[in-house]
C-alpha cells in the first residue's frame, strides 16, 4: 500500500505521537494506513536465545509480560512511558520508527544487542538499532518499508541493567534518561553498555564511560569516572524542560544511580525502578 | 491532500448499545461520542493527549479518545461515563467520588473515573502507589488528588465481592 500511495502516506501504529502531530499540522499526510487491524503483530516470544517483539506490541503489553520482565531494563522502560492510557495504545515499533530524540525505547535498546526487522516489497532485512536510528525523527527505513519486529538477545547470566528517566509529570517526555546494562564477574565489571536519552538528537552510546569501567572493579572512583565521561558526552539543548547545564548534571546523576541498580540486579537482587517524577 | 474523502462505515458498541455510523476518516473518537452520539459526558480538555479528560474505556483498556480516530473504534466495545450507572443506580466509583468530595469543578471527573475503572477491573485492592500510577495520566486542577485517591480506595472497598 505504501508503494501505491506514495510519499504522502504515513503508517499509523499506536498513534500517540502521530495524531498529536497531525493536530498541530506538523504532520499532514494525505493517506494514513492503520496497522491496528492487522492481527498477529503484537506478539512477545522467546526464540533461540532472543526475545522477539512484534512491532505492534503495546507498551502496556510489554509492561505486563513476564517474559519481557526477565530483562528488567525492558520493564523499567515499558512501565514508565507516559501514562496508562498512552501505554495502552503506543507500540515499540512505532516508538522506534518515529525516532523522537526524547523517546524511551531507542535509548534502552542501544544498551542491548537489538535488531530492528524492516519489511518492504522486496522482503525483510535486519539492522542493529544503533544503525536504525539515523538522526532526530530519521531512521534507516525506506519510504516503502515498515518495522515488523524487534529482536533482543537475552543477556548472559550475571547481567543486570536499569533504565532511569526523569520526568516533570507522567504524560510528558523525560528531561533526561540513562540506560545501563552490565555483566558482572564478582566485583569486577566484565562488560558494560551505557546510553543517554533526551540529551542529543539521538540517544548517545557513551563508549568512554563504558571503557573506564569495563574489566575494572566497580568502586566509587571508577563509577565517578564513568559519570564524568557521560556528562562530557551529553549534548543537551536548553528548553522548557531545563537548561543544558541542568540536563548534563541530571544525566550524570541518572547514570550513577542506574549503574548502582544494574549491579544489584546483576547479583540477582530484585529492584523496582524506572521513571522518576520531579 | 485530496479535496474530499469518502466517509467510512463503522459499527461499534457504546455502553452496551450498538451504533452504525458513516464517519469522516479524520474525525476523532471523542468527537464521534460527543457530537454524533450526543454522549457529552466525555470531555475535551487539552486536546493534546496530556490531560486525560477524554479518557474512555475501549475493550477493557483506558484510552484517550482525543488521540484516536473514530474509525479506529470500528468493532470496539466502548464504555463512557454515561455507561457507569446501572438502572439509575450510581456505580460504586461514581458514588465514592461524591462521598469523598473527589471532585470540585468536575471537568476531569469522567476521565478519572474511567481510569479508576480500568484499575479496579484488574486489581481489586490496589495500594496507594498503584492508584497514583493508574491516574497519572489524568490532570485535576482543583482537588490536589488526595480526595480522588480516597474515593478510589472507597470504591475498591465497596466493590469487594462484587
Amino acid at each position: 500500500m505504501l508503494v501505491q500511495l506514495g510519499a504522502d502516506a504515513k503508517l499509523l501504529a499506536g498513534g500517540q505521537s502521530l495524531i498529536p502531530l497531525m493536530k498541530l499540522r506538523f504532520a499532514n499526510p494525505a493517506h494514513l494506513v492503520d496497522l491496528n487491524f492487522i492481527s498477529g503483530t503484537s506478539y512477545i516470544k522467546k526464540d533461540n536465545g532472543t526475545i522477539r517483539f512484534g512491532a505492534m506490541a503495546r507498551h502496556a503489553e510489554i509492561e505486563a509480560s513476564t517474559l519481557a520482565g526477565t530483562i528488567p531494563i525492558l520493564h523499567d522502560c515499558a512501565a514508565g512511558i507516559a501514562d496508562v492510557q498512552v501505554r495502552n495504545r503506543g507500540t515499540i515499533g512505532g516508538s522506534l520508527a518515529e525516532a523522537d530524540p526524547s523517546g524511551d525505547w531507542a535509548t534502552v535498546l542501544f544498551t542491548l544487542a537489538a535488531e530492528v526487522r524492516c519489511l518492504g516489497p522486496n522482503g525483510e532485512r535486519s539492522v542493529s538499532v544503533t544503525d536504525f536510528i539515523k538522526d532526530a525523527y530519521t531512521t534507516d527505513l525506506a519510504q516503502d518499508e515498515l518495522v515488523s519486529e524487534v529482536e533482543i538477545k537475552i543477556p548472559t547470566e550475571g547481567s543486570g541493567g536499569a533504565y532511569l528517566a526523569f520526568k516533570r509529570s507522567a504524560p510528558v517526555y523525560p528531561t533526561a534518561s540513562a540506560a545501563v546494562q552490565l555483566t558482572m564477574n564478582g566485583d569486577a565489571c566484565e562488560d558494560a553498555a551505557i546510553a543517554l536519552g533526551c540529551v542529543s538528537l539521538t540517544p548517545i552510546r557513551v563508549k568512554d564511560a563504558e571503557s573506564v569501567i569495563r574489566g575494572q572493579p566497580l568502586t566509587e572512583k571508577t563509577i565517578a569516572s564513568a559519570v564524568d565521561a557521560a556528562r562530557a558526552a551529553a549534548d543537551p539543548q536548553t528548553d522548557m524542560r531545563g537548561s543544558a547545564d541542568y540536563k548534563r548534571t541530571l544525566a550524570g546523576a541518572l547514570v550513577k544511580r542506574a549503574i548502582e541498580i544494574a549491579v544489584r540486579r546483576a547479583r540477582g537482587e530484585r529492584v523496582n525502578t524506572g521513571h522518576i517524577y520531579a | 491532500m485530496p479535496d474530499s474523502v469518502d466517509n467510512i462505515s463503522i459499527q461499534l458498541k457504546v455502553n452496551g448499545k450498538s451504533y452504525s455510523r458513516a464517519v469522516e476518516p479524520r474525525k476523532l473518537l471523542v468527537e464521534l461520542l460527543r457530537e454524533d452520539l450526543d454522549l457529552t459526558g466525555t470531555h475535551v480538555g487539552c486536546d493534546t493527549s496530556y490531560c486525560g479528560a477524554c479518557t474512555v474505556v475501549m475493550n477493557g483498556a483506558a484510552v484517550k479518545s482525543c488521540t484516536m480516530f473514530a474509525v479506529q473504534a470500528d468493532g470496539a466495545d466502548i464504555l463512557t461515563v454515561e455507561g457507569l450507572e446501572n438502572n439509575g443506580e450510581l456505580h460504586p466509583i461514581q458514588k465514592a467520588f461524591g462521598d469523598c468530595y473527589g471532585l470540585q469543578c468536575g471537568y476531569c471527573t469522567p476521565g478519572l473515573m474511567l481510569s479508576a475503572w480500568q484499575l479496579l477491573s484488574r486489581n481489586k485492592q490496589p495500594n496507594e502507589k498503584e492508584m497514583r500510577k493508574a491516574i497519572a495520566g489524568n490532570t485535576c486542577r482543583c482537588t490536589g488528588y488526595q480526595n480522588i485517591l480516597k474515593a478510589i480506595h472507597m470504591a475498591a472497598e465497596n466493590m469487594k465481592g462484587a
